[in-house]
């Protein structure tokens, strides 16, 4: 949470706040069927309507942020949806948009593409894992091919998050001059879809092959000498949307857990007043800290565009992922038995935050991609 | 009118800029860490470069003009100090001499105290320092045993202290001791001001595993202190030493006007970080090692970064006071995960130094020798998470068995 919110970003936040309690239930989350969609488009596009799409996106390609610095309010949006694990697409879309906009002026025009997403007429996600592959974006096997007048993409990505409901996937293929990406709609021949098991209930993700897959020119994005930048950018918004959204679940744990330390009793005496106990509060509190410390810090570099941007979003990212696994797990032990049955709220989030380390860069990654940046 | 009056941060900046050009040492990156063990010759140092400060029209700059300084604001301060990075500065002296002991005096001290004592500090003529803790007990700093009688219109002080930071630099210290043992033990303190070469202050420096000799033990045998060598009032030295401990943690947390200047010269042990040490041992393309390192990186990187949210917290009123445990409680954790990621970097190579000397790797093996000093300075990390849990999380308090008891009837151990 940053610390002084302006009265425009309080009433974001609070608008956010009713949808989310309305649309996002923790129960029905907890009481999908298998194969039952976790979101639909109307509620995405109720989001969409409060902004939740616009944030990163210059107001004249259709966006805008209340506080003018956008990078900041999607922390803040990201907070909010974290804390009720929210089920739908804002971290694709946003990511999608991230690199739409970070391209936008070299290479191919998508702006009315960026238009559709911030109104959430459309749904986009990023097809960057492959299977049986760890966090290696350059390392592309989906092979881009030049066709004289486009592209044919050939080849399998997984762990593509909203992959189902998605209408366009931004695809991170090897093409023969290196890394290109390629703005393919989900109905293109050759497109196949399928889903693949998620340990986040609220994130479905999906397999999606392309077999011959043949797309104009326009879908490029960017350009060759853009691509590094572009995906970068992408990463650090994935990185930051993630960080927050951990974030805003561990207050929403470490507040349940510290009430359940007043509430619950034995021999006689509530559980916060035994000091091994009131210890490992004093931990976990103080690493919620550090991690809305860490959040903030990267949220600003990102928003100045400061040099040290792709550090401090790993330095994040491998703490935050790293932090909220010791405070959810500490939180199921001070619940006691309760605490893994499927009942309770915090296998929920522990499947969110698990599946956030796992995803766009472990916390080990990201350490050494720090080693790579210090220049060791 | 006062040149407070007149100047603007912006006016005050330009001008420090001009003046530490002309005028101060650069810090030479490339140069040695100093030997282990003293640094007798930093502290010379530190009052010839807080002379030429304060020679210069730059020394004390928020305290008031009537004590020397230049009565100047935060603002004032904090630019001088961001324009001073790259040259050597008297940094030894911000804690505890000008942000703990002097900001103390400047709360509580009486008026000859404020004029003869922080002067000569802004001056470069006087270090300070604290002597509070007591080898009867580390963290229950008000059960002290150290004991004041008057005699007349004279004080005599008797007993022990222990920890006290650089006290064989210092000129005067502040020293809780207890006048009252009648009552609970909170009640019955009072804080002197004290000449460290009192006749009856023996004192001598506790040589650490590391090699460090910066802490002092002291023993006070029949010391004479005049009436006016109580800081506040009689009895109410807890409430001197809560303004000390409160300045500490401003101090520590980044939030102290009295604090001036961004480094000084390399400290001892500074260079074995796991980078440095990846570097030395030829290991830095071991993925495993990459890893560490950083995760290294990571961990100072949010250690700078709690610091600074916590402190502009506990500044806004954010978070209340006690949140400085936080830090307490954190820096304890990135400096032993710093030690611990060096010594696994370091590998096989730690037992072992370069011909006779330790090298770079062998202060990796020195500084996990005295892992634990982060989780024990300065209040340990136990007390830490005790603050944080009752203060700031509200959590039921740990049962005292000498709460609200006079002190004399309280039960104590025979160590």
């Amino acid at each position: 949470m940053e610390l002084e919110l302006t009265a425009d970003q309080k009433l974001f936040q609070s608008s956010a706040r009713s949808l989310l309690e309305k649309d996002h239930s923790l129960d029905r989350l907890r009481g999908l069927a298998p194969g039952e969609p976790a979101w639909d488009r109307d509620s995405w596009q109720r989001g969409a309507e409060l902004g939740w799409a616009a944030t990163i996106v210059p107001e004249e390609l259709g966006g805008g942020s209340v506080s003018g610095e956008g990078v900041r309010d999607l922390t803040l949006l990201a907070e909010e949806l974290g804390s009720v694990v929210a089920a739908g697409p804002f971290l694709p879309v946003n990511v999608v948009l991230a690199g739409l906009v970070a391209a936008h002026g070299s290479g191919p025009d998508h702006a009315a593409t960026i238009e559709s997403l911030v109104a959430g007429e459309q749904v986009a996600t990023w097809a960057v894992y492959e299977p049986g592959g760890q966090w290696a974006p350059e390392a592309a096997r989906v092979a881009a091919t030049p066709t004289g007048e486009g592209w044919r993409l050939d080849g399998t990505k997984d762990r593509v998050e909203a992959g189902l409901e998605a209408d366009l996937l931004l695809v991170t293929a090897t093409g023969p001059e290196g890394l290109v990406q390629l703005l393919v709609p989900a109905s293109a021949e050759g497109v196949a879809v399928s889903p693949q098991w998620a340990l986040d209930l609220s994130r479905p993700l999906a397999e999606v092959r392309f077999d011959g897959v043949v797309v104009g020119a326009e879908a490029v994005v960017g350009t060759p000498a853009t691509t590094p930048e572009v995906l970068e950018r992408q990463l650090q918004i994935a990185l930051l949307v993630q960080c927050a959204e951990m974030c805003g679940g561990l207050d929403r744990m470490f507040a349940l857990t510290m009430q359940w330390g007043f509430d619950r009793y034995s021999f006689g005496r509530p559980l916060a007043s035994y000091q091994a106990l009131k210890h490992r509060y004093a931990d976990m509190r103080t690493w919620l800290e550090a991690c809305h410390a860490t959040t903030q810090a990267a949220a600003e570099a990102v928003q100045a565009g400061s040099a040290d941007a792709p550090q401090l979003v790993s330095v994040a990212k491998s703490f935050v992922a790293e932090r909220a696994q010791w405070i959810l797990q500490d939180c199921v032990q001070l619940h006691g038995g309760i605490g893994v049955t499927w009942e309770h709220d915090l296998h929920l989030y522990l499947r969110r935050a698990t599946s956030d380390r796992a995803l766009y860069g472990t916390p080990e990654d990201h350490r050494r991609r720090l080693a790579d940046l210090s220049s060791l | 009118m006062t040149t407070a009056e007149t100047e603007s941060v912006e006016s005050f900046r330009a001008r420090a800029r001009d003046w530490l050009a002309g005028n101060m040492p650069r810090l030479d990156e490339n140069a040695p860490p100093p030997a282990l063990g003293d640094d007798d010759e930093e502290w010379v140092r530190a009052r010839e470069l807080q002379r030429m400060l304060y020679a210069g029209g730059f020394a004390g700059i928020c305290f008031p003009v009537e004590y020397g300084g230049l009565g100047l604001s935060l603002a004032h301060q904090r630019a001088f100090t961001q324009e001073t990075a790259g040259y050597e500065m008297p940094v030894q002296l911000n804690i505890p001499t000008f942000s703990i002991v002097c900001a103390t005096l400047l709360d509580m001290g009486s008026e000859e105290q404020k004029r003869e004592r922080i002067s000569a500090a802004i001056r470069g003529d006087e270090v300070h320092c604290q002597f509070l803790s007591e080898p009867s007990g580390g963290s229950d700093l008000a059960g002290l045993l150290t004991r004041a009688e008057l005699d007349g219109d004279t004080w005599i002080l008797n007993g022990q202290k222990t920890w006290s930071t650089s006290a064989y630099a210092a000129d005067w210290g502040l020293c809780l001791a207890r006048t009252n043992w009648d009552v609970p033990k909170h009640r019955g303190l009072t804080m002197f001001l004290i000449p460290t070469r009192a006749p009856g202050l023996h004192m001598n420096r506790v040589k650490m595993v590391n090699g460090s000799r910066e802490f002092c033990e002291e023993f006070f045998t029949d010391v004479q202190l005049p009436a006016t060598a109580v800081v506040g009032e009689v009895n109410d030295g807890w409430a001197v030493a809560s303004r000390q401990l409160f300045h500490e943690r401003n101090a520590v947390g980044g939030g102290s006007p009295f604090v001036s200047g961004l480094a000084g010269r390399p400290r001892a042990l500074g260079g074995q970080s796991p980078f440095t040490i990846a570097r030395a041992t030829g290991r830095a393309a071991e993925p495993g090692v990459r890893e560490r390192v950083g995760e290294w990186v990571a961990m100072e990187t949010v250690q700078h970064q709690m610091v600074a949210r916590v402190g502009r917290a506990i500044g806004t009123g954010a978070l209340p006071a006690p949140a400085a445990s936080l830090l307490r409680l954190f820096h304890a954790e990135s400096a032993q995960r710093a030690t611990d990621l060096a010594m696994d970097v370091a590998g096989a190579q730690i037992a072992a130094g370069v011909g006779t000397e330790e090298g770079v790797v062998g202060r990796a093996g020195i500084a996990y020798l005295s892992r634990q000093g982060a989780s024990l300075g300065g209040g340990s990390s136990e007390m830490a998470r005790n603050q944080i849990s009752e203060r700031l999380l509200n959590m039921p308090r740990e049962a005292a068995a000498d709460r609200d008891i006079p002190f004399n009837q309280v039960k104590r151990g025979r160590a």
